[in-house]
């Protein structure tokens, strides 16, 4: 046993034992994300069964099994059910029964010892809508107008390519709204604004006025004939019906309109499950949130954290490194100095809601509102860049990540052995040129490993975007098709916040859990990419500088 | 180096600069290229430097000897004020440069470092190819004329001796090259911008012999050009490659004179024991 300790191989188990288990802690919670966010998207069987409940009334169930739990008999006790004395555990389920617009509750849980046995029956059918979440039941028939086009079997041919149609219609409709005529509301509201500084310069031209009024004239046509051909499209998706006959008898008439998906999930193929799986899954990412974010996609929330981060980038890179390289090779090194790098080593501990409470105080209140003031006068009172926005909350990560930059670099800098400066130097180089010819280039792998610590504590944080600019729902991204294009005072929508406010904020807790899941797959995607793309950067340029230490 | 080696440690008959009917040199009939006036050196308290006076001869080699801590680096650094960039340290008295005080307030210290160009120990290429070492001075004085570069490049290379070997590779890394190469290539890189002056700081000690016979044989060549003063620990490199020699001892400057005289009739007693290896 002496001999052993003796040897070292204790010291050697031990770290790799400590490596093995964060290896194992680090993947465990990635594949954990993994399956439970992506299993969401699988199409699952619609099981149909009867429960008698206690009360002597039965209950017909069709629904999706979501969750199974094995709980103490004295957890459901208090339904009254009756158990036999020697029984503890019971098992229930919980099942996602839908139809929140006929019954009002679309997730149930249900003592598994009360049901039937469970049938998986071929023509259930699934709809997912627009609004009010799944649809459960039996398709009865396809309508269009008042005149039925299908019964039975006819009904599902006619079902599916109608539904595709609509979806196409759905589109089209959804573009000319916000592009079409986003466009024309952006260039109103830029007349209104020419009209308003007009006014308040005390333009008395007649002509001024008239010019804006045709403008405005020219515009209000075009909208009238986007409205219409709008008006149409509204006509042309409203035409299609189905009736289908829900869980408690009644016939239910939904139009196609509302139907972004229909399926009979227990008689698809793996194929076919696979397409659902890959269409749901791109709508995901893809997409954007419907239903107060619990359905639909997440693509303005991923836009929005590249976004932002990137912007970020742009602005700590260059006052990071400079503040870096003015502290380490200008500054004269003394006590001042020292105290000034304890105090932002000290910076990067700072909790990230006091930055977010600094950003709102002065970013958003007092530069935003001074900038308000000098150049959007015509727009105030309504806030354009004195309101949280993207850039306030760039500018406030920028500000959280700093230290992180400004340390690496300094590290990077000091790492530079002496002979090269001297070399540069010794053939008339100013200090200057020996910088930006020399050193910054060997130095730029550190700078680059600062702005990869930088970009993952910044795309995880939460708590100070919500002070600064980051929303539950934008109704734009903050880039579009219209002058300036990148809309820097815009809100946006972040991932991680979708985390909290889908998990946490949702209405609807048990249909949000999966999305939870994989929208945190999706951040810790997104953030994997951005390292490594950071991380390609920085060995490119280590490539370049190489072998200097040696 | 042995106490017990013989009297004269150096045979006079290896120091190759002797052309044939040379007598003894004389420093006073010697063009200046360099002119040291009672300069003392401080590291913060610490003289490190006492009131050295000499001069150093236009197109000539000088060698500068002496045990570790002598001062002689130090010396050497002071002619292309190198040791500016040491903060606690500060220089009185003088040296002059075509009759002009280095230490003046007016000197443009870049202009002065083209002038005066340097070798360092160790090599110390910079991350970049082989062709943007040897370019780098030119391009610091905004040459970027492609075949201007072209031509000094190849100049520098073929006077550095190292153009045979890496003109194939020239858009390869310098850190490609070995140890040897490195150091010739940071003399081309010396040379490109034409100094008048080349000090060398031991610029053989990290090469083997066969890289050190390279670089002698090159500072032979480059004698016709350039004002050359090299620092070196070897005394036999010093009695092959030099003119003169000065010989340093806890910062001042013991003997200076022809490097025959030193190394075979030294006048004081301290040049003699150290010349023979009875100390340093």
């Amino acid at each position: 046993m002496r001999d052993w300790f003796k040897s070292g191989a204790p010291w050697i188990w031990l770290n790799a034992g400590a490596a093995a288990i964060s290896l194992i802690m680090v993947f465990g919670l990635i594949a954990l994300i993994a399956v439970r966010g992506l299993s969401h998207f699988w199409p699952s069987p619609i099981l149909e069964t009867t429960v008698h409940h206690t009360d002597g009334t039965e209950e017909r169930v069709l629904g999706e099994l979501r969750n199974t739990e094995v709980v103490p008999v004295a957890v459901v006790a208090a339904m009254g059910i009756d158990f036999p004395e020697d029984q503890e555990l019971v098992t229930r389920y919980l099942i996602q029964l839908g139809n929140r617009d006929l019954t009002g509750r679309d997730f149930a849980w249900f003592v598994g010892d009360l049901m039937d046995e469970w049938q998986f029956p071929d023509d259930a059918l699934v709809l997912e809508r627009t609004e009010w979440g799944n649809f459960y039941g039996y398709l009865l028939r396809v309508k269009e107008g008042d005149q039925v086009v299908g019964e039975g079997e006819a009904a599902w041919e006619e079902l599916f390519p109608r539904v595709a149609r609509a979806g196409d219609l759905r589109r089209q409709i959804h573009r000319i709204e916000r592009f079409d005529i986003g466009a024309i509301n952006t260039q109103m509201e830029r007349i209104r604004l020419d009209e308003r500084s007009l006014r308040a310069r005390g333009e008395t031209d007649p002509a001024a006025f008239e010019r804006l009024r045709e403008r405005r004239a020219e515009l209000d046509q075009q909208y009238a004939v986007l409205e219409a051909e709008r008006a149409e499209l509204y006509e042309r998706i409203a035409r299609d019906f189905l009736v289908a006959e829900s869980m408690d008898g009644r016939e239910v008439t939904i139009p196609i309109a509302n139907v972004v998906r229909a399926a009979r999930p227990n008689t698809m193929s793996f194929f076919e499950k696979l397409g659902h799986y890959f269409d749901k899954f791109g709508e995901f990412v893809g997409g954007f949130p419907r239903e107060a974010n619990t359905e639909g996609g997440i693509f303005p929330a991923i836009f929005g954290t590249v976004m932002m981060v990137l912007l970020m980038s742009v602005v700590v890179t260059p006052l990071g490194v400079l503040a870096a390289i003015y502290l380490r090779e200008y500054a004269k090194q003394g006590p001042f100095v020292q105290t000034i790098r304890i105090s932002v080593n000290n910076l990067a501990g700072v909790p990230s809601i006091v930055f977010g409470v600094f950003g709102l105080g002065f970013f958003v209140y007092w530069v935003g509102g001074s900038i308000d003031d000098l150049f959007y006068p015509e727009r105030l009172p309504a806030p354009t860049f004195g309101t949280p926005g993207l850039m306030w909350a760039s500018l406030t990560l920028a500000l959280l990540t700093l230290p992180v930059v400004i340390v690496a670099t300094e590290e990077g800098l000091t790492r530079i052995p002496r002979s090269v400066r001297e070399g540069s130097l010794a053939l008339g180089a100013t200090k200057a040129e020996t910088l930006w010819r020399v050193i910054v280039p060997m130095a730029a792998p550190a700078m680059m490993t600062g702005l990869i610590l930088a970009v993952a504590r910044a795309a995880g944080e939460v708590a100070p975007l919500m002070l600064v600019g980051v929303v539950k729902l934008a109704p734009n991204l903050p880039v579009d098709g219209n002058f300036p294009f990148l809309h820097l005072e815009r809100k946006f929508m972040h991932l991680g916040f979708h985390i909290y406010d889908v998990g946490f904020q949702s209405p609807n807790v048990e249909a949000a859990r999966p999305l939870v899941y994989a929208t945190a797959l999706m951040l810790v995607f997104i953030i994997i990419v951005l390292n490594l793309t950071a991380i390609a950067i920085r060995n490119r340029l280590r490539e370049k500088a190489k072998a200097v230490a040696e | 180096m042995n106490a017990d080696v013989s009297t004269h440690a150096i045979d006079p008959s290896t120091m190759n600069k002797r052309r044939p009917g040379d007598t003894v040199r004389s420093l006073s009939r010697e063009t200046p290229c360099f002119e040291v006036k009672n300069l003392d050196l401080y590291y913060g308290k610490d003289a490190a430097l006492k009131n050295i006076t000499m001069m150093v001869p236009a197109k000539r080699v000088t060698a500068c000897i002496g045990p570790s801590g002598c001062g002689k680096s130090t010396l050497l650094r002071c002619f292309n004020r190198m040791n500016d960039l040491v903060d606690s340290c500060r220089i009185e008295g003088q040296i002059l440069l075509d009759g002009a005080n280095i230490y003046d307030k007016g000197i443009d210290v870049p202009e002065l470092r083209r002038r005066v160009g340097m070798v360092f120990q160790k090599p110390n290429p910079f991350p970049k190819t082989i062709y943007e070492n040897v370019a780098y001075g030119l391009r610091l004085q905004g040459v970027n004329n492609r075949a201007v570069l072209n031509e000094v490049v190849e100049r520098s290379l073929k006077r550095a001796a190292l153009w045979d070997e890496v003109k194939d590779r020239l858009n390869e890394p310098a850190f490609s090259l070995s140890g040897g190469q490195q150091q010739r290539l940071v003399i081309a890189r010396a040379v490109a911008i034409e100094p008048e002056v080349l000090l060398l700081d031991e610029p053989c000690s990290a090469l083997d012999p066969i890289a050190t016979a390279r670089i002698e044989e090159l500072i032979d060549e480059l004698t016709s050009e350039y004002t050359i003063v090299i620092v070196t620990h070897n005394m036999q490199q010093a009695a092959r490659v030099s003119d003169y020699t000065a010989f340093m001892y806890l910062g001042e400057l013991i003997e200076y004179d022809d490097t025959q005289l030193i190394f075979t009739n030294p006048k004081q007693q301290r040049t003699q024991d150290y010349v023979t290896g009875r100390f340093g």
